[in-house]
């Protein structure tokens, strides 16, 4: 290998915390060649992107301290001067964010954002930065750069404001691009966009990348080689194909089995429980197979027909209403005992809004949902009390799922007690129980939630949904937020609950993979529609309508030898659920293509870029 | 299904050190080193008019000729007046108004400002748009003139109704409160809107609670931290619009001495003098900015995201 | 934009009448009544006292009257003053200009003391200059404006007799000397109200900076190579200020409160000093009067504000 661009070595990174100074970085050493991509991989507090903010001195100096070497083309950073370091920033050093929506300052034009780096260093005047920025957005294929150069970033989508970030990255041809999970916090089509993006720009430029991400498909889809990030060290590194093939290092295995990976479950019509591997041992343990839980000869457990919910828009100066937000659009489905029906889609298809109109957490416009026959939507407010006792919810964020004021017990046990079903001593033990039943020992009940890690609370959360014995479990990216080996944990414990409960689970996913592995049956969703359901091997496996085989194309896997080449993937956005007051939704057409397989028939618009993608 | 315990258990360490939420917020209240020493100190100023009477028992209406305009000496601590009446009683004496103008008016805009903010945070429809409208309304008062034109009306009838010094008080304390509970109210609505929305209260509302049941175990317990603080902020806001109105000799009466009353007899006699103004300004000024400090230390306590 | 400002115009209208509405609910249900005087002379006979009433129509339902006194303020007639003898609103506009004055500069004063010690406090939280900074501003905003007034009359006027401590609107002379003795007899009015307010100003920069200084935009503009000052000032300044104008809106009732107090210390002959002189002299017009032109400035100024907001925040033309 020639000489590296970019040399890390022994990288330490000390965080004062309440007058203690706590060490988060014990020494990581890698490097990046010429043109080289190279992915620091971790779970969330591993210490990757302390590492990339440590590289370019972007941590607040009065609380952090940084130790070990960096060499950049040669120089040393670390005890580079401040001028010194302000002339590597945003010129051979560029670096773009996770969020896309809060990296741009919100009062200045994206043309002069972008155009700032130039004149910083090159001098350039203002006209001519902007010309030149304007350059850049073409590049970054940005529809009509031109008319947008003058726009105010919150004129943009996620997106294309990662997008712009981009250009100004690129601004002053940099020799390295430091990414910093530039694609988390966009949906799977964008993202592979994105992605794209960053390698064709990578090849023009001749620059070297180093990625910073969370997400083993993004790694083999990107990376020539992976450092593996663990309790603030480097465990492993090497070339990302054997990181893949023949992991060395314990934790390294533990993480990859239980990636998810889209593909794995042809040829299974069940749900399959994630392998366990030990983090420090690197033992596997036993995988039991999981048990048919569907009872598919009862009646459905719920029953959803023609759920339409719209929300108005208002603006002006009388707040008339403008427009109309069809979040859900007649959608029907129905949910046996012990089935999981996973509901899949980006955001704003109007998944969520679909669970939570089923709960009446949010009042429907119309349709009907029939739990165990009743129907909810005619129910008085105190009935509708009573019914939601048998269908509970599971956020996303377990963070703000739990009552900060409220023992993690007391959380538990309030289901119970507010419905007068036990007395106060009885719901104690009964939470006692159920956490014991989610894998948590029963002492933790008199814990608060911060003191427990994201998976825990989740688990807690379950309980907490658990203990009115409820028939339905509305789990709304439930897994989503979570690293990947606790997400498996999750995962497992949620597929042993079904089987012995007999729960029906309908999952709220934007996962893919984890929606493979879990569910029976699986129903896309697209600007509020239902676009295709059938069971799960049906829909990934034979995909019949555009937008599921975009939406299954998009998703990276994470296996290097299947790597694709995406060029020529599309730059249309998601588009908006918004319609005018006076929208009349169309009348749609299904077709079944195999047994309970049932596809929306799709008109013209779909004949064009989207085709284009799933060809390519 | 009790005791069955699955095959997944949680491979995550369980958590250390138990602390709830109550001593957390103490031991990060204690790190504010002003706002302990502001604790002390106010601690001192309301133990002294409650209890300094009996430590200092002179009588506040003493008219002594000989001892006019003295300053601070072993007989009188803090001097006297232009009348030779002790300072050091009528301060003790008029700082228990003081203080339970500030504490009382506090209790009054909160509770306004509570239950105005929690109806206009939970209601969806035309309550919240309605009530905002007047607590911005009230927002562009010109406070202090509107204190003064009410008292300027009102001030007789209520004599008559409570007698002087009850009068006055109820007129004053109600006053200031009805004029200060919006910021309050806005706070209390802004933390209902953000908590209504919260998975856990979504969580609790799936569970078939209550609306009631949502604003007393859920909403407001996590809406008050913001509140208390706000709450502290007012104490000391009531205080200083007291001052001002006793100042500006539309307050209380010469007969009860509240600290500012005692500024405004005395800024005409500043060249010879200055003790009269100086130690019932520094009494206000050490209360008002000891609570300053104290709902600092609070905000710190309650809201660690939060740094002001 | 223009919309904006169309919306916000519209709303200062009904704050503006229901400002008015309360003022006047206030005074009609206060006890006794404007012709109290009047009321009390032995030498009214009770007809002629009852042909005023009726004249003046009293005893008319309070929304009539309401709209009757409306009407006749938009039409500029504010009444008589029975202090002094003249027409309210000549009264007013005679003094309107040295409040307007002493409250502009000391809201000037307040601005830029705050905005660059808020900002650069901010730079580096709980550095030692920031804990003065911020200790300050505390002490600051505690200090009640009439005690800081005394202060400075004590140790200025009194000890060192540096400046005078009465203010005269129409002193006499010309030239420089007159334009400096001026100054001086503004330094302590515009002083005391101006630090008063900078202290609390200081606090809201610089928690508002603070809050930017944490968003991504930040580091994104670090990442680019721009200096500190840059950074703090192209994109950390624009974006803190735009919630402290907010906030500084809010304070401006508080300002005009500080305003009377610091007219009546210093005997400025403001529109707060009549106020509260016409209190004390039963003057019942120009007490109301008085009163709804602070109404009128707070909504004024509230509505300056509100486009200054429109001008800082791109994204507001949206809304």
């Amino acid at each position: 290998m020639a000489d590296p661009v970019l040399s890390v070595r022994d990288l330490t990174a000390s965080f004062r915390t309440e007058g203690r100074w706590r060490e988060v970085l014990h020494g990581v050493s890698f490097d990046v060649g010429p043109r080289e991509t190279v992915a620091l991989v971790g779970e969330s507090g591993s210490g990757k992107s302390v590492s990339a903010m440590a590289i370019l001195r972007l941590l607040p100096r009065d609380s952090c301290r940084v130790g070990g070497s960096v060499r950049f083309d040669g120089r040393e950073l670390l005890s580079a001067s401040d001028a010194e370091m302000r002339r590597v920033r945003g010129d051979s050093v560029a670096m773009i964010f996770q969020e896309p929506m809060t990296s741009l300052n919100p009062v200045l034009t994206i043309g002069f954002q972008i155009a700032e780096a130039l004149i910083q260093h090159r001098g350039l005047s203002r006209s001519a930065a902007e010309a030149e920025a304007l350059r850049l957005l073409d590049k970054v294929r940005i529809p009509a750069a031109r008319t947008r150069l003058h726009e105010y970033p919150h004129r943009f989508s996620g997106g294309m404001r990662q997008r712009v970030m981009i250009a100004m990255a690129l601004a002053c041809r940099p020799k390295l691009l430091i990414a910093d999970e530039p694609t988390t916090a966009l949906d799977v089509t964008i993202q592979a966009q994105i992605l794209d993006l960053i390698k064709s720009l990578q090849d023009d430029e001749g620059m070297s990348v180093l990625f910073i991400t969370h997400d083993m498909g993004v790694v083999a889809e990107i990376a020539d080689r992976t450092v593996v990030v663990y309790r603030g060290r480097a465990v492993e590194a090497g070339p990302t194909a054997r990181i893949f093939d023949a992991p060395a290092e314990p934790y390294t295995r533990a993480l990859l089995a239980a990636v998810p990976r889209l593909g794995a479950m042809a040829g299974r019509s069940r749900p399959l429980r994630f392998p366990v591997v030990d983090r420090d041992t690197g033992a596997e343990g036993a995988m039991p197979e999981t048990p048919d839980t569907v009872r598919a000869a009862e009646r459905p457990v719920l029953e959803v027909r023609d759920l339409t919910t719209r929300f108005d828009i208002r603006s002006g100066l009388f707040g008339r209403v403008t427009g109309r937000i069809h979040a859900v659009e007649r959608v029907s489905f129905s949910v046996a005992a012990g089935e999981t029906l996973a509901l899949v889609g980006e955001s704003g298809c109007g998944k969520s809004t679909t669970g939570r109109s089923i709960l009446r957490l949010i009042e429907p416009l119309s349709g009907s949902v029939l739990l165990d026959g009743e129907d909810v939507m005619a129910l008085d407010p105190k009935a509708l009390r009573v019914r939601r006792q048998r269908m509970q919810m599971i956020f996303q964020d377990p963070f703000a799922s739990l009552d900060p004021r409220m023992s993690v017990g007391a959380a538990v046990a309030e289901p119970l007690l507010i419905n007068r079903l036990a007395t106060r001593r009885e719901a104690r033990q009964r939470a006692e129980d159920l956490l014991a039943k989610v894998g948590l020992s029963p002492e933790t009940a008199n814990r608060f939630p911060h003191e427990f890690s994201g998976g825990q609370r989740q688990r807690i959360c379950i309980a907490r949904a658990l203990a009115l014995k409820p028939r339905l479990i509305v789990a709304d990216e439930a897994v989503s937020a979570l690293d990947v080996s606790v997400k498996a944990q999750v995962v497992n414990l949620m597929l042993d609950l079904q089987a012995d409960m007999g729960l029906a689970y309908l999952m709220i996913s934007h996962d893919m993979a984890v929606v493979e592995r879990m569910s029976h049956r699986v129903a896309v969703m697209y600007l509020g529609e239902i676009v295709e359901i059938g069971p799960r091997a049906a829909v990934f496996g034979d995909p019949q309508h555009p937008y599921t085989r975009k939406l299954l194309a998009a998703v990276p896997v994470p296996d290097p030898a299947r790597r694709r080449d995406r060029h020529g993937l599309a730059d249309d956005e998601i588009r908006s659920p918004i319609r005018a007051p006076d929208h009349v939704a169309p009348e749609r057409h299904y077709r079944e293509v195999s047994p309970g397989h049932v596809v929306q028939l799709w008109g013209a618009d779909w004949a064009g870029p989207a085709a284009r993608d799933v060809a390519a | 299904m009790a005791g069955s315990t699955l095959a997944s258990p949680s491979v995550e360490a369980p958590p250390r050190a138990p602390a709830s939420p109550g001593r957390e917020t103490w031991r990060r209240f204690r790190r504010h080193r002003l706002a302990l020493a502001s604790v002390a100190v106010l601690a001192v100023l309301v133990m002294g008019v409650l209890v300094g009477g009996l430590v200092w028992p002179v009588a506040i209406d003493d008219i002594d000729f000989a001892a006019q305009l003295q300053g601070p000496s072993w007989d009188h601590p803090f001097g006297t007046d232009d009348l030779g009446q002790d300072l050091l009683a009528r301060m003790i004496s008029g700082g228990r108004i003081s203080l339970a103008v500030g504490f009382v008016a506090m209790a009054v805009a909160s509770v306004i400002g509570i239950v105005v903010g929690a109806l206009a945070g939970m209601s969806r429809r035309l309550l919240d748009p309605a009530l905002m409208w007047l607590t911005d309304l009230f927002l562009s008062l010109p406070q202090l003139p509107l204190l003064l034109l009410v008292i300027y009306l009102f001030r007789d009838t209520l004599k008559a109704v409570f007698g002087v010094q009850g009068g006055v008080f109820v007129m004053i304390v109600a006053v200031i409160g009805g004029l200060r509970w919006m910021p309050v109210a806005r706070l209390v609505r802004a933390q209902f809107l953000t908590l209504r929305e919260k998975e856990f209260v979504e969580a609790a509302r799936s569970q078939g609670a209550t609306t009631g049941h949502l604003v007393r175990r859920h909403i407001l317990p996590n809406a008050l931290g913001p509140v208390i603080v706000a709450a502290s902020i007012e104490v000391s806001a009531a205080i200083i619009a007291e001052s001002t109105l006793s100042f500006l000799g539309l307050g209380f009466p010469p007969d009860i001495p509240t600290w500012g009353r005692l500024l405004f007899d005395a800024k005409d006699h500043l060249d010879v003098a200055p003790h009269w103004a100086l130690f019932p300004g520094a009494a206000i000024f050490l209360t008002v900015l000891s609570i300053n400090f104290i709902g600092d230390g609070l905000r710190d306590a309650l809201d660690p995201r939060r740094v002001l | 934009m223009g919309a904006y400002i169309l919306r916000r115009l519209l709303i200062a209208i009904p704050s503006l009448l229901g400002i008015s509405l309360i003022l006047f609910v206030v005074l009609a249900l206060a006890p006794g009544d404007p012709f109290g005087e009047l009321a009390a002379n032995p030498n009214v006979p009770p007809e002629v006292r009852a042909a005023l009433r009726v004249k003046f129509g009293l005893d008319d339902p309070i929304l009539t009257r309401y709209l009757r006194w409306l009407v006749a303020m938009l039409h500029g007639d504010w009444g008589f003053s029975f202090a002094s003898r003249v027409n309210v609103d000549t009264l007013i506009l005679q003094r309107l200009p040295t409040t307007l004055f002493v409250v502009g500069s000391s809201q000037v004063l307040a601005l830029l003391v705050a905005v660059p010690v808020g900002l650069y406090a901010a730079r580096r939280p709980y550095s030692l200059a920031d804990q003065v900074a911020n200790t300050l501003a505390f002490v600051g905003f505690s200090l009640p404006t009439f005690f800081t007034g005394l202060l400075f009359i004590l140790l200025f006027s009194i000890k060192l007799g540096w400046l005078p401590f009465v203010y005269q609107a129409d002193l006499p002379g010309s030239g420089l000397a007159w334009v400096w003795a001026n100054v001086r007899q503004a330094i302590m009015p515009v002083a005391v109200l101006g630090f008063f307010q900078a202290a609390s100003y200081t606090r809201y920069v610089r928690a508002s900076a603070l809050d930017v200084a944490r968003l991504d935009y930040v580091t994104t503009a670090r990442a680019k190579g721009l200096t500190e000052g840059t950074v703090t000032r192209r994109h950390v300044a624009r974006n803190a200020l735009i919630p402290v104008v907010t906030l500084v809106a809010l304070q401006i009732p508080a300002v005009f409160g500080g305003a009377i107090v610091t007219e009546q210390i210093f005997r400025i002959p403001g529109i707060g000093s009549l106020l509260i002189d016409a209190m004390l002299s039963n003057d019942t017009p120009v007490v109301m009067a008085v009163t709804f032109v602070f109404a009128a400035l707070v909504i004024l100024f509230n509505l300056v504000a509100d486009l200054l907001y429109g001008w800082l925040d791109p994204r507001i033309a949206l809304r």
